[in-house]
Order: C-alpha cells, then structure tokens, then sequence
C-alpha cells in the first residue's frame, strides 16, 4: 500500500466543510459512548478536580513558605497554575486518548481501515475520540483563573484577552505536536505509550514559574521543547508581567516550526506501516 | 514455597522484557523531579543564608526529594492493581481457585520480582542523578535510623501492595475501577509526602494524617533517615505502620473471600 496517497489535504472547495461534518460525526459517537458510562463520567471529572485541586493545595504549601518565587506572587502562580490546567484540559478533551491510542493501533493492525477511508489520516488518528469530561474541568479552571485575576486587580485589555487565547491555542498546538511525534514513534517500537506517558510528565513542568529554573534546563524546555513558554507567556500577557515582545514571538515561532517537524515526521513514520498480522 | 520462588523467577524476567520501558519511565520521572529541586532552590535563593523552612534547610529539602525518589523505586506498586483488576474481569483467577496455590501470595511474588527488576533498571540512572547532586546528600541521622529505616521500608512495600490489591478487589464488583484508583493515588501523592515533606503543613493538619494509612505509605521511611521521626516515635511510627499492614491484609482477604462468592468466571 503507497501511503502517499493518504497524505493529500483536501484541496477541493467542499473540503472544509466536509471535515466538520466527519467532525461533527465524531463527536456524535464519542457523547453516545461517553453517556453510556454516566457514573464513570462524573467521576472522571471528579478525579480531574482532585489532581488540580492538589496543584493548587501545593501552592499554598509553597507560599506558606515564602512569599515570591523569583517575581512571581501567589496569585500569579495561581493563574498559571489555572492556565496550565485549562490548557492541558483542552488538550485531553481533543487529543491525549488519540495520541495515547496510536501505539494501539499499530500493535493490532486496526491503522489498516483508517489508512483505507478516502480522508487525511492523521486527521482521523488525531481525533476519533473526544474526551467529554475533560470540558467540565477546562471550565473549572477558568473559574480559577478569573478568580485569580480578581485578586491581583487585572483589567486586561481586549488586546491582551486576544492574545492570551491566541496564545493558549499556539501552546496548545505546540503540546498537540509534540506529543503526536512521540506518539508515532510506535512505527519502530510498537510499545511507545510509554514515551507518550512520559511527555505527560512534562505537563508537570508546564505550570512552574518560568523563573524557577536556570541554565541549560530551561534552555531546554524554552527553546527545544517549549513546554515552559505554553502556559508562561500567556498568563504573562494577562498579567502585565512581560519583559520583553520576544517571549510571544519565540513562542509562535517554535509553534510553528514543531508542527511543521511533527507532519513530517509522521509522513516519514507511517512509511514504516507493515500492519499487523489479521 | 519451592512453587513461589518459581513464580518470582518467571516474574523477573517477564518484567525484564519492558525494561526499556522501565528505562524510559526512570528517565522521564528526573525531569519534574529536577524542576521540583529547582524550584525549591530559587525559592530558598531568595531566602538568607542557612535558612530553613518547616524545619528543612536547603540541602535537606533537596535530599528529601531525592530519597522520596528512591523509596518510590524501592517500593511503589507499579501495574500490580491494574494486572489483578483485569485478571478478575477477565476470568484469569480461576486456575487459581483449582491450583494449590495462593493467589495473594502469587501476586505478591509478582510485586516483588517486578520490584527487583524495576531497581534493575533504574538504580544506575538514579545513582547517576544523585550523584549529581552529591553536595545535598545527607547521611542517616543516627545509628538508629539505618536499621529502622530499612525495616520501615519494607512495611511501606508491602502496605502499598496490600492496599492496591485490596482496591483491586472492587473489580469483582464494578467493571471499571481505574478512577477509584486515580482517586486513592491522588490523596496518597499528597498525604504521603511524596509532593512536599508533611512537615510544612500546618500542624494540625499534618498530625490529623497520621491517622491515615497515607504517611504510612512514603513518608514515615523517608522521615526516620533523615531524623525527622527520632527516638522513640521511630518505635511508634514503625508500630503504626505494622497497624497498618495488619489492617490491609485482613481487608485484603475478607475483600477476596466476599468477592469469590459473587464470582461468576466470565470466560475463564
């Protein structure tokens, strides 16, 4: 099977609109599965909340302690600890059991149907399954947020509310890269939910202030794997806390640039498909 | 007994086939782990000199974060409740109701031998992190605190292992257990130290834990070596956490024999 004749982008004028009605179709079935399992829904939700309710009791711990971490102040933390969440949230809802599926996939040879459907097939590995629960706690923590930025007495501008959600989805997309590649790395291993796991971890980094690290550590997670420029910028266009316009643009740029690696690699990936025995 | 000491054979090196995994994981584990130690840097940066928070100074605080790493290695269950969960689903236990075999002891074999071939995995990465951070390292606070801290490290495995089999039990009982997992392991990574030392918690709060099986689980080991738990409360600690130990098994078997009642051996 050629695989280069699953890579086109629908270029035809109908091809829009065509994707959100297979979309729309994957959404349908995703609320049917999830509202089979209502009880497991509520408390997938509730077990969400208990994880970002231990990030916050966290930062209380940390500010009983002191009262700035480098020039960041309680509610600051908070609201990045609110915008990482959200972001992560938006994130599982969309793609983490799609990223996280992909390895499946490959194992059981299932990738055959979808590479034989007449659509982009990283369009339909990257999103069969929408995570509903995940909504209610992106919900949850944009109250947080707003409460956050309550306390410090923001009034942000609509110039700056813009490019905080500008810059959420660039984050957003920079997560959605990076993990998909990780994620097609189970073209050589097979077991590579593993590797999708681990960027999990990175999550972890993903809410600390930008200022609590140092080094070749933070040139690391800034400029090769920006994970510590997703949430960090965004709350600090909120919060007036910007030192300078090319934290934003480095932020794009890597957001443009990993998505553009991660395509690649996929295309280069899936050329290894040899399927599975069926 | 011959019959389990086979099982841990055959448990070494059914576990050692994902040790790549298990490298990947330990290598993955360091990166929050570094940023944890670095935040706590910057923040004792910007105290004086010497100071100390909750009682930690700076290297006591990084090191605590370091043994908290290693117990975890040496203790933590790692796919155990998963694996008994699925074999109860799907009808694997039954072999074991016919064979004379025990199932608990079986599984705890299997903990035991995956332990043996996680450590194997991840001590040389972890003896090399540490030793980067070899300036922090602080010895056992007393002569006493060796000895106990390995035998306190012994009952936090099997605890850990007796509660995740003891929650595994529910899959008798409900088809997914995951979130009740995920619920348990959310209050057990707080309470149990392994997010921040429990001494810079309020007191109140920080005493009203212990009379949680959670501090059990993580805290206690790491407090006795560092001195934080000394003298005679090592005793009690240690006690509370036999306590414990005791409690889960006896759940752990009254769980099993009520569930083996409602068994049905879908497709054993």
């Amino acid at each position: 099977m050629s695989p280069k004749s699953e890579i086109q982008s629908p270029k035809s004028k109908d091809g829009v609109t065509r994707y959100l009605a297979i979309y729309a179709a994957l959404w349908k079935t995703s609320v049917t599965r999830e509202m089979s399992f209502k009880g497991n829904f509520l408390l997938w939700i509730l077990v969400e909340l208990l994880w970002f309710g231990l990030q916050l009791a966290f930062v209380g711990v940390i500010f009983s302690q002191t009262t700035t971490v480098g020039t960041w102040t309680v509610w600051q933390v908070v609201l990045l600890t609110g915008t990482s969440s959200f972001i992560q949230q938006i994130y599982q809802a969309f793609f983490l059991v799609n990223c996280t599926n992909l390895s499946e996939l490959v194992r059981t040879g299932k990738m055959d149907f979808l590479l034989l459907l007449p659509v982009n097939t990283r369009f339909l590995v990257s999103t069969r399954q929408v995570d509903l629960p995940s909504f209610a706690n992106a919900a949850f923590a944009v109250g947080v947020m707003t409460y956050a930025a309550g306390k410090l007495h923001l009034h942000p501008t609509v110039a700056q509310l813009f490019g905080f959600g500008a810059l959420c989805v660039i984050g957003l997309l920079v997560h959605y890269s990076l993990m998909f590649m990780l994620a097609s790395v189970s073209f050589w291993t097979v077991r590579a939910q593993g590797i999708v796991w681990g960027y999990y971890s990175l999550f972890n980094i993903a809410r600390m202030p930008d200022e609590a690290f140092h080094g070749v550590f933070k040139a690391v997670f800034t400029f090769a794997l920006p994970v510590l420029l997703v949430s960090n910028v965004p709350v600090r266009v909120l919060a007036d806390k910007l030192t300078s316009p090319a934290a934003w643009l480095v932020l794009i740029g890597l957001g443009v640039i990993w998505a553009l690696i991660s395509e690649w690699f996929w295309r280069f990936s899936i050329r290894r498909y040899t399927s599975a025995s069926t | 007994m011959k019959k389990y000491w086979h099982v841990i054979g055959i448990g070494i090196q059914n576990n050692l086939t994902y040790r790549v995994n298990y490298l990947a994981r330990t290598l993955f584990s360091f990166i929050p782990l570094f940023a944890m130690l670095s935040l706590w840097r910057t923040i004792y940066a910007g105290k004086e000199q010497g100071s100390a928070l909750g009682g930690y100074t700076q290297a006591q605080m990084i090191f605590y974060y370091l043994l908290v790493a290693v117990v975890d290695v040496l203790t933590a269950v790692n796919e155990d409740d998963w694996q008994i969960a699925a074999d109860i689903r799907e009808g694997n236990i039954s072999q074991f109701l016919l064979k004379p075999i025990d199932y608990l002891w079986y599984r705890l074999c299997l903990f035991f031998s995956g332990r043996i071939a996680f450590i194997a995995m991840a001590s040389v990465p972890l003896a090399v992190f540490i030793f980067c951070f070899r300036d922090y390292v602080v010895w056992p606070a007393g002569g006493a605190a060796l000895p106990a801290f390995v035998i306190s490290l012994v009952l936090t495995a099997l605890l850990q292992f007796f509660i995740s089999y003891t929650m595994a039990m529910l899959a008798f009982w409900m088809l997914e257990i995951s979130t009740f997992i995920f619920i348990l392991f959310a209050f057990e990574y707080l309470a149990s130290g392994h997010l921040f030392p429990l001494d810079l918690l309020p007191p109140v709060i920080g005493h009203a834990l212990f009379f949680t099986p959670f501090p059990s689980m993580l805290y206690v080991p790491v407090a006795i070596y560092m001195g934080k738990i000394a003298g005679a409360a090592i005793w009690f600690r240690l006690l509370g956490q036999l306590l414990w130990l005791l409690l889960a098994y006896a759940l752990a078997r009254f769980a099993w024999r009520r569930g083996i009642k409602k068994y049905a051996a879908f497709g054993g």
